[in-house]
């Protein structure tokens, strides 16, 4: 269980095959904003399993400004995206 | 650039031209389907008026309720799929709603960059350009110079938070309330609320704008 104002990494690999991890948020930095339940595995319900057991999805919230060089709006703009457990790493809190 | 070997070794990205390989593919099931008794024709044909029975009116009219009542607001904000369930829209099967708040300070705008997530249980089919790579690709990047093309522009001080619908919730957003509308009723803040401001590229409409 992550808890919300965890600061997480989405884990940077390679997935053969359906998975709801956009491309442009591997390896990037985050705060968990919401725990939004549990759902069935979609890197299982994709290929007619049944996704058990269900996995914990995360609301992370990231700055676009870590996210994009350059980014050419205001500092405080924000990304939110919904990842599920096993694609996040919680960090360390740093000072 | 007509060197052979100067290529790319990555696919391309598909075509968003309907006319794919997927039409013949969904004509060959659907016809399947029928033949083996699985499905028949007039439940296709049911299904697709169910779905295009529901317009963005359905969020015109969450929204109006939600400027004229906090508490009904609230509720929205808390826990939307199970308020619409109790209102009657077919959530069973569906991905969860979730509604999120403009404010002074937020502006919040919608987008599935992994293919088309929209709020379809309430609000029906997404417009073209919903699906369309361009702005997938684009609002996530540069949401501003997006939202401009829309005509919406926002000072700076504004933190534009682009939600990118990657899994099981799908979002709505819940646009501010337009000055000089504090006399208006339901129905009437109703029609100030447009498809464009349920998905966040563009405010309500102000009292009289056509």
């Amino acid at each position: 269980m992550i808890e919300i104002g965890a600061r997480v990494r989405v884990d940077d690999r390679f997935h053969a095959g359906h998975h709801r991890v956009p491309g442009y948020l591997k390896g990037r930095e985050g705060v968990v904003t919401a725990c939004l339940g549990r759902f069935p595995n979609p890197e299982a319900l994709a290929y007619f399993r049944p996704g058990d057991p269900p996995l914990a999805l995360y609301q992370v919230r990231f700055r676009q400004a870590d996210l994009w060089d350059g980014y050419a709006g205001g500092p405080a703009d924000t990304l939110d995206a919904d990842i599920y457990e096993h694609w996040l790493q919680q960090l360390e809190d740093r000072p | 650039m007509n060197d052979p070997h100067v290529h790319s070794h990555r696919h391309p990205p598909a075509a968003d031209d309907p006319s794919s390989g997927y039409e013949p593919l969904e004509r060959a099931i659907r016809e399947l389907l029928i033949e083996k008794g699985i499905l028949d024709a007039a439940a296709i044909q049911r299904r697709i008026e169910a779905m295009d029975s529901l317009t963005p009116a359905n969020g015109a009219r969450l929204v109006a309720r939600a400027w004229t009542d906090p508490a009904y607001k609230a509720r929205l904000l808390e826990d939307a799929a199970g308020l619409l369930a109790e209102e009657g829209f077919e959530l069973e099967h569906s991905p969860t709603v979730r509604v999120v708040e403009n404010t002074a300070q937020v502006h919040n705008v919608i987008v599935c960059t992994l293919c088309s997530c929209y709020p379809r249980m309430v609000l029906g089919l997404p417009p073209a350009w919903y699906k369309k790579k361009a702005y997938r690709a684009r609002v996530v990047r540069e949401p501003r110079a997006v939202l401009a093309e829309f005509g919406t522009e926002l000072p700076d001080g504004v933190e534009v938070r682009v939600h990118d619908s990657t899994a099981d919730l799908r979002y709505i957003v819940l646009p501010r309330r337009p000055e000089g509308t504090e006399d208006m009723d339901e129905d009437a803040l109703a029609a100030l609320v447009t498809r464009d401001a349920l998905i966040g590229t563009a405010p309500a409409r102000a009292p009289g704008e056509s």
